[in-house]
């Protein structure tokens, strides 16, 4: 076939007649050059996409793949921070241990109401937001840029700022509350009061990513279907309840599904909120992240640590399963819907 | 011959925009259609007031940082707290930088994330590449692979990646924090997505046919094609790297840090002063709204332009 081709189209040598009779070495030489040269370009077009995938795949299955498997292995071993070449067989007895933790299952309970504070205000926040941002004006590419950046901002530079603004004596929050007669909150140590203060950061650094994403969206979805809908007579509100937020189902799941990933990884916000890793004087803010960084790097118990990321790796499957089984039920509901109408 | 058509940018340029302007053309559709039904509504000063309060809420923090970096911890600890900026910024800032650590932290953190972002996005420019045009087999189970790898947290491989480094004697230092990183699946998506439309099949196969191999396609085809789209995935990279938190903590010390270990060492109490604590938020942050204040527009594209395939 190449070869073919490669004859077809012989190179136009500078408008000079094709030489009648070729001496037959020259002719055989050529083939031969021919045939090697499509061999090699065979071998190139095989390999070429496994040679540009590779190095990819390499680095991740070095530092990604295998040691989260080999958490797996290690949350089977008792391994201690101060020799952490000496692995002893230690069964599900790391596991068992964590279901008797009461340390644990705070950590879980404060991961997943962090969650819901830091997750739903959010994405409800960046929804109206984009809803806004999507309407004709002067000054778009402003709005969207400094809505983005506190995603800028470091968790770390973040959380220091907020502690200091969460002051019980002397911060701001708690000054401006006294201000319209609200007697002031002790952000740090009131169990509630610590889990908002922590989610408020949350919700100040992902909010604007968050609109952005929603408004992409909103731009995607066809104009007609708003005209249309204009000229039924459907006011504003009920155009963004019956065009917009059904087009963007698809979308709204997936912010859902990266925030609660990001909600159970949460570390840095409470960690640096008041700087120590048990996550409050009574843990009363500290998250399975945090737990797994004081088991680990604080109590030297690398094994136990093991054992808590493979349990939040467990809770973010069983959190994929259901919201899989939400989609589905979903996109099920509406397309009965649609097709009875 | 074997030489490859020259290819033009001008020519390859691709039609879509990352600039975060999208709307350009829609209202222009819209303006034709008349008067009232269907026109993208215009903003009025109710939507202006809400969008205000928000970019207030969004700055001020970033605002205050450097109002707190510029007083006392004396002054810090009274109410009502400060809202103009006072006199010791520089003292602030001075301490920060020497007993804070944070020079040495600026310095290996521009190292450690410019590392990141060159091999970030060469290695998913090749990869999406692949997956965008060439055939081969297997190409459906390792892109759902890639997929897959986006929704791992990377924090659940910490321990195993400890106990390799202690065993090399990696400890503090900036390899540690490199190595682990140089990949990334979202940018391999991101670069996939972008070449699909952007770089037209005909060009390659005309590349092709005039002999040029894998290497110099890449070279003069796919690379000019798929610039705009490394710039703002460079850029994503950067700033994820620069604040990348969880395992610099585990991997370094203070004694060679980065941005945030050395500003974990202010917050955990390495030098106690609230003011000297806001100085070093200051300069750790700095750099990064620099890069914002002159490309946020193309991230913001950016961001745009990734979700929109998520």
């Amino acid at each position: 076939m190449t070869t073919d081709r490669t004859n077809a189209a012989p190179p136009a040598e500078g408008g000079a007649a094709p030489r009648p009779a070729p001496d037959a070495t020259a002719d055989e030489k050529e083939l031969r050059r021919r045939r090697r040269r499509s061999w090699r370009y065979r071998m190139d077009t095989k390999a070429s996409p496994y040679g540009f995938v590779a190095p990819f795949f390499l680095f991740f299955g070095a530092f990604g793949l295998f040691p989260l498997l080999f958490t797996g292995w290690a949350a089977l071993h008792r391994v201690r921070l101060q020799n952490p070449g000496e692995m002893e067989w230690a069964g599900l007895h790391n596991f068992t241990r964590l279901l008797s933790d009461e340390f644990f299952w705070n950590a879980l309970a404060n991961t997943f109401t962090i969650g819901i504070l830091a997750t739903v205000p959010q994405l409800a926040m960046a929804l109206g937001l984009a809803h806004l941002l999507n309407y004709k004006m002067r000054g778009q590419n402003f709005f969207r840029v400094v809505m983005l950046t506190p995603y800028a901002t470091s968790v770390a530079a973040a959380t220091l700022v907020f502690a200091i603004l969460y002051g019980r004596d002397y911060g701001m929050i708690n000054w401006a509350l006294d201000l319209v007669g609200i007697n002031p909150v002790d952000w740090k140590n009131n169990t509630w009061a610590s889990q908002i203060a922590i989610s408020t950061i949350v919700i100040w650094r992902w909010t604007g990513y968050n609109t952005l994403i929603y408004l992409a969206a909103m731009q995607a979805v066809p104009r007609d279907l708003y005209e249309s809908a204009a000229l039924d007579g459907a006011s504003p509100w009920k155009q963004f309840l019956h065009v917009t937020l059904p087009s963007l189902r698809p979308t709204i799941l997936f912010t859902v599904v990266v925030s609660t990933i990001g909600a159970t990884q949460l570390f840095g916000e409470p960690l640096l909120f008041a700087g120590s890793p048990s996550g409050g004087n009574q843990n009363q803010y500290q998250t399975l992240g945090l737990y797994m960084y004081e088991m680990g790097w604080m109590n030297f118990n690398l094994g136990r640590a093991s054992a808590i990321a493979w349990s939040m790796f467990l809770l973010l499957i069983l959190i994929g399963l259901a919201y899989w089984a939400v989609s589905k039920w979903i996109t099920r509901s509406t397309g009965g819907r649609r097709s009875s109408r | 011959m074997s030489t490859t058509t020259p290819v033009t940018p001008e020519t390859t340029t691709p039609v879509l925009e990352l600039d975060g302007d999208k709307p350009r053309t829609p209202p222009r559709r819209a303006a034709r259609g008349g008067s009232g039904a269907g026109r993208q509504m215009q903003a009025g000063w109710v939507t202006y007031t809400i969008l205000a309060v928000f970019v207030v809420g969004s700055l001020f923090p970033l605002v205050w940082t450097a109002i707190a970096a510029s007083h006392s911890n004396t002054r810090l600890a009274q109410t009502p707290p400060p809202f103009t900026f006072g006199d010791r910024l520089w003292t602030n800032l001075d301490q920060a930088w020497n007993t804070g650590n944070m020079g040495l932290a600026l310095f290996n953190t521009m190292i450690v994330a410019g590392a990141i972002t060159v091999s970030t996005v060469l290695f998913a420019t090749l990869a999406g590449f692949a997956f965008a045009k060439l055939p081969f087999r297997g190409k459906n189970i390792l892109m759902l692979l890639v997929i897959g790898t986006m929704m791992v947290p990377p924090q659940l491989g910490v321990v195993p990646l400890f106990m390799a480094i202690a065993e090399l004697g990696w400890t503090n230092q900036l390899q540690a924090v490199i190595l682990p990183m140089m990949v990334s699946a979202f940018g391999v998506f991101f670069m996939r997505q972008y070449l699909v439309q952007a770089l037209p099949t005909e060009l390659l196969e005309a590349a092709r046919v005039d002999g040029a191999n894998s290497l110099r396609v890449v070279w003069h085809v796919v690379l000019p094609v798929a610039r705009p789209a490394m710039a703002v995935l460079a850029m994503l990279t950067f700033v994820t790297a620069w604040n990348e938190f969880f395992w610099p903590i585990i991997a370094l010390t203070q004694q060679n840090p980065t941005v945030q270990v050395a500003l974990t060492g202010l917050g955990r109490g390495y030098v106690p002063d609230q003011g000297v604590i806001m100085a070093g938020a200051l300069l750790g942050t700095l750099p990064l709204l620099i890069v914002f204040a002159i490309f946020g527009k193309q991230i913001v594209g950016g961001i745009m332009h990734g979700a929109l395939k998520g």
